[in-house]
C-alpha cells in the first residue's frame, strides 16, 4: 500500500483520538475506583441500592415486553394494509420519537396522561372520581413504550417486508387464513428479530435517565442512573454514587455482551419503500382489526406531539423568545452542541479512515489488527459508560481543583461528543466505505492527496453523509439533559436545563413554549440527519 | 367436464406505462408452453389467472366457471414459482401439508397422503428435512408434491426449472411429464428454453408486447417463420 506521510499522519491522529477517549473514560473510572477505596465497599450494597436495581430491571423488562406486545399488531397492520391513504405519514410519525428530546416527550406525555391531561379529563367526564397519576412506574412505562414501540414496530416492519413476495402468493393460493399466515409466515419472521429488538429496547430502557427523572416522581421509582445523579447532586454521597456506577457498568456490560453473542443487531433496511403486494388483509374483519390497532398507535404516538404543539402555541412565545434567560440558554446550548458535534464527526471520520487504512495493508501485523479492532470496539464500548457515570467520575476528579461548574462545559462537550459517536459512526461508516471503494485507487494513482483530495474528492463525495452525521450529533447534544443535569447551574443553563427548571418551578406555560422550540429544533435536525439514509441505501 | 380448461376473453390489465390484452382458449388436459420476450406479459397472464391481479375488463373462465371476484385460494388453480415456493422455516412434510389444510389441522390419513405424494416425486423419507438443506431441484419437487395433494385441475408453472442445471432440468421435465400423464390436469408452463417447449408442450402460447400473438399446436408453431419475435426466440435467423 501507499504508506505515505499523509496516511501515517491520519493513523497517528486516530491513535490520538482513541487514546483521548480511553484517557477520558479511564480517568473517570479511576477517579471512581480510587474514591471507592476510601469509603470501604462493604456497607454500600444496602437495601436502597438493591431496591433501585430491582426497580431498574423491573421497569426495563416491563417496558420491553409492553413495547414489543404493542409493536407486533401495529407492524402487522402496517405490513398487511400496504396501501391505505396516509400510510407514509403513519410511517413518518413512527420515526419521529427518535428525534424528540426525552424531556420534551415527557412534557407531551404529561399533557396527555397527566392529572390535568386529556385522559383524566375524559375519565372524569365519564364519572371516574380518582384521577390516574402518571408519576411512578406507570408513567415510566408509558414513556418508554412511547419511544420504543415505534422503534420496535419499524424494525419488525422491515423484517416483514423482507419476506419473499412468493410467500404471499403461495399462502393466498393455498388459502391460508389470517391466523395460519401469522403462525406460519409472519411469526417466524418476527421471532427471528425478537432477541435483537428486545435487547436493544431493554438496553435503552435500563439506561434511561431523563424520563425516569421527570416521571419517576420519587425514591420508590428510581433507576440506577437517576440514583447516581441524586447521590451526587442532592445527598453528595460519593461512595454511594461509586457503588451505583460500578453496578451500572456491570449491568450494561453484561447486557452488551449478551446482545453481542445472543442477538444479531436488527437491521432497518429500506422500509416505507415499495410495499410488497399481499393478498390477505382484504377481508373486512382484518381491515377492522388493523384499522383499530393503527388508530390506537396513531393516538398513542401522535397525541403527545399534538399536545406539545398545542400547548406550546398557547404559551407567550413572543415574550419567551425575547427573554434574556432563553437567549443565554440557547447560546450555551449552541456553544456546547456545536463543538461536541464537530468533535464527534471529526473523530468518527478519522477513525473510520484509519481502520480502513490499517485493514487494507497486505501484511497486517498484530499491532495493526489490534489497533483496528480497538477502533471498531470503541464505538460500541462507549455505551458501556453512561453519561451520568462519566460525569460522576469527572465530577469527583475535578472537585479538588475548585468549583466544578467552571470545568463543566468542557466535560459536557466531551461527554456529548462521545455519546454521539456510535450514531455518527453508523451514518458515516457505510458512506465512507462506498466512497473509498469508488475513489481510493483512482485518487492514489493520479497522485491526488492531502488538501487537494479533501477539497476535490472527499468533500464533494462525502459532504452529504458528513452533514447528516453532524446534524444528528447536534440534535443529540442539544436535547441532552443527562450530562448537563449533573453540572447544571446558573452558568451552564442549556435549553433542556432551563426547560427542566421551569417545569420544576411549575411555570408550565413557559415550559410548554420552550418544549415546542426545543422539540422543533431537534426534530428538524434529526430529520436532516436521517433523511438521506434510506435514499442512500436504495442507491447502493 | 368442459373440454376447455381455460378461457380468457378480452381480458385487459393496465399499468402505468403499458396495457395488456389477453385472448385465448386452452383445451383441457394439455401442457401449454407460455413463451415470449421478457416484459411481454407472461407473469401478468399468470397473475390474472391465479387471482393475484384483477383485470380492468374481460372474462376469465377456468373449466367454464367465471373467476370474477374469486380469491386465489378459491380458484381451481395451483401455482409454482421459480423459487421461494416453500416456507424455509417449515419442514418438507409441513410445507406439503399446507396444501391439504392451510391451517395444518391434519388427520393421520393426511400424513399418509403427504408421504405418498413425496414418494411420487422421488423424495420418500424427506418429510422432516428443512428446505434450505435441499437442492434447488429437490425444493421444486416438494412444491410439485404439494400440487399433487391439492388436486387442482389447472397448474401454473412460472419458470420452475430456471434455477436448475441442464441435467436437473431434464429430470424435472421427465417427472412433470409422468405426473401429467397420471393426473390428466392442464398445465401452463412459462419457460425461456426452446428445449422445454419441444419436449413437453402440446401447444404454445406466444406473447409479445402484452398480447398473445400466436396460439398453435407444437408442430405448427415450430414450423412458423412469419413472426419476427418467434424467429428471434427460436433462433430461426441463424438457420436461414
Amino acid at each position: 500500500m501507499f504508506a505515505s506521510r499523509e496516511n501515517r499522519m491520519t493513523i497517528a491522529a486516530a491513535a490520538a483520538c482513541l487514546g483521548g477517549i480511553l484517557l477520558f473514560v479511564g480517568l473517570a473510572a479511576a477517579a471512581l475506583l480510587a474514591q471507592s477505596g476510601e469509603g470501604g465497599a462493604n456497607g454500600l450494597f444496602d437495601d436502597y441500592i438493591w431496591r433501585v436495581t430491582r426497580f431498574t430491571l423491573l421497569q426495563a423488562s416491563l417496558s420491553t415486553v409492553l413495547s414489543i406486545l404493542f409493536s407486533i399488531p401495529v407492524s402487522r397492520a402496517l405490513a398487511r394494509q400496504a396501501s391505505f391513504p396516509g400510510r407514509i405519514w403513519m410511517l413518518r410519525l413512527m420515526a419521529l420519537p427518535l428525534g424528540l428530546p426525552a424531556l420534551v416527550a415527557a412534557l407531551g406525555l404529561i399533557e396527555v396522561w397527566g392529572r390535568q391531561g386529556l385522559l383524566n379529563k375524559g375519565l372524569a367526564a365519564l364519572g371516574l372520581q380518582q384521577p390516574i397519576s402518571i408519576y411512578g412506574l406507570f408513567g415510566i412505562l408509558v414513556a418508554h413504550v412511547f419511544f420504543n414501540m415505534p422503534l420496535a414496530a419499524r424494525l419488525m416492519l422491515a423484517g416483514l417486508e423482507r419476506i419473499p413476495p412468493e410467500y404471499w402468493r403461495s399462502s393466498a393460493n393455498l388459502g391460508m387464513g389470517s391466523l395460519a399466515i401469522f403462525r406460519f409466515v409472519e411469526w417466524p419472521a418476527i421471532r427471528g428479530l425478537l432477541p435483537g429488538i428486545a435487547g436493544l429496547v431493554f438496553m435503552l430502557c435500563a439506561t434511561s435517565f431523563t424520563l425516569v427523572l421527570t416521571l419517576g416522581g420519587g425514591p420508590a421509582a428510581s433507576t440506577i442512573e437517576v440514583a447516581i445523579y441524586q447521590a451526587l447532586r442532592f445527598d453528595f454521597d460519593p461512595p454511594r454514587a461509586i457503588a451505583l456506577s460500578s453496578l451500572q457498568v456491570v449491568l450494561t456490560g453484561t447486557l452488551l455482551l449478551a446482545l453481542k453473542y445472543l442477538a444479531p443487531p436488527p437491521e432497518e433496511g429500506a422500509t416505507s419503500g415499495r410495499a410488497t403486494r399481499r393478498f390477505d388483509g382484504l377481508s373486512s374483519v382484518s381491515r377492522l382489526v388493523d384499522g383499530a390497532w393503527l388508530v390506537l398507535a396513531l393516538l398513542f404516538v401522535g397525541l403527545p406531539f399534538a399536545a406539545i404543539a398545542v400547548s406550546g402555541m398557547q404559551a407567550d412565545l413572543a415574550r419567551l423568545v425575547g427573554e434574556p434567560a432563553v437567549h443565554r440558554a440557547l447560546a450555551s446550548s449552541i456553544a456546547i452542541a456545536l463543538p461536541s458535534a464537530i468533535i464527534s464527526v471529526a473523530m468518527a471520520a478519522l477513525m473510520i479512515r484509519t481502520q480502513r487504512l490499517l485493514l487494507a495493508r497486505r501484511r497486517r501485523g498484530m499491532p495493526d489488527r489490534l489497533f483496528a479492532g480497538a477502533i471498531g470496539a470503541s464505538t460500541s464500548f462507549i455505551l458501556l459508560a453512561p453519561p451520568v457515570v462519566l460525569g460522576a467520575g469527572w465530577f469527583l476528579l475535578l472537585r479538588p481543583f475548585g468549583d466544578v461548574a467552571r470545568f463543566a462545559p468542557f466535560v459536557v462537550i466531551a461527554i456529548n461528543a462521545l455519546m454521539a459517536l456510535p450514531f455518527v459512526h453508523r451514518v458515516l461508516a457505510p458512506a465512507m466505505a462506498t466512497h473509498a471503494a469508488r475513489t481510493g485507487r483512482l485518487a492514489a494513482s493520479l497522485g491526488v492527496g492531502g488538501f487537494h483530495r479533501l477539497r476535490w474528492i472527499d468533500w464533494p463525495g462525502l459532504r452529504k453523509p458528513l452533514l447528516m452525521a453532524f446534524s444528528f450529533a447536534l440534535a443529540l447534544s442539544l436535547g441532552d439533559l443527562g450530562a448537563v443535569a449533573l453540572f447544571g447551574s446558573q452558568d451552564l443553563a442549556t435549553l433542556p436545563w432551563l426547560l427542566y427548571s421551569r417545569m420544576g418551578s411549575y411555570r408550565t406555560a413557559d415550559a410548554a413554549g420552550l418544549a415546542l422550540l426545543l422539540g422543533l429544533i431537534c426534530l428538524v435536525l434529526t430529520m436532516l440527519g436521517t433523511a438521506g439514509e434510506k435514499a442512500e441505501g436504495r442507491r447502493a | 367436464m368442459s373440454s376447455v380448461a381455460l378461457s380468457l376473453k378480452d381480458v385487459k390489465v393496465r399499468f402505468e406505462t403499458n396495457a395488456l390484452t389477453f385472448d385465448c382458449a386452452v383445451p383441457a388436459g394439455q401442457i401449454v408452453a407460455v413463451i415470449g420476450p421478457s416484459g411481454s406479459g407472461k407473469s401478468t397472464l399468470f397473475n390474472v389467472i391465479a387471482g393475484f391481479e384483477t383485470p380492468e375488463a374481460g372474462k376469465v373462465e377456468v373449466l367454464g366457471e367465471d373467476m370474477a371476484g374469486r380469491m386465489p385460494a378459491d380458484r381451481p388453480v395451483s401455482v409454482i414459482f421459480q423459487e421461494n415456493n416453500l416456507f424455509a422455516h417449515l419442514d418438507v412434510a409441513t410445507n406439503v401439508g399446507l396444501g391439504i389444510s392451510p391451517s395444518l389441522s391434519l388427520a393421520p390419513s393426511d400424513r399418509e397422503r403427504i408421504e405418498e405424494a413425496l414418494a411420487r416425486v422421488g423424495l420418500a423419507g424427506f418429510g422432516k428435512r428443512l428446505p434450505p438443506r435441499l437442492s434447488g431441484g429437490e425444493r421444486q419437487r416438494v412444491a410439485l408434491a404439494r400440487t399433487l395433494v391439492r388436486h387442482r385441475p389447472l397448474l401454473l408453472l412460472d419458470e420452475p426449472f430456471a434455477a436448475l442445471d441442464p441435467g436437473m432440468r431434464a429430470e424435472m421435465r421427465a417427472l412433470l411429464s409422468d405426473l401429467h400423464a397420471e393426473e390428466g390436469n392442464t398445465i401452463l408452463l412459462i419457460t425461456h428454453h426452446p428445449d422445454d417447449v419441444r419436449r413437453l408442450a402440446d401447444s404454445v402460447l406466444f406473447l409479445d408486447q402484452g398480447r398473445i400473438v400466436a396460439h398453435d399446436a407444437l408442430d405448427r408453431f415450430l414450423a412458423r417463420r412469419d413472426l419476427d419475435a418467434v424467429n428471434r426466440f427460436l433462433g430461426n435467423e441463424e438457420i436461414r
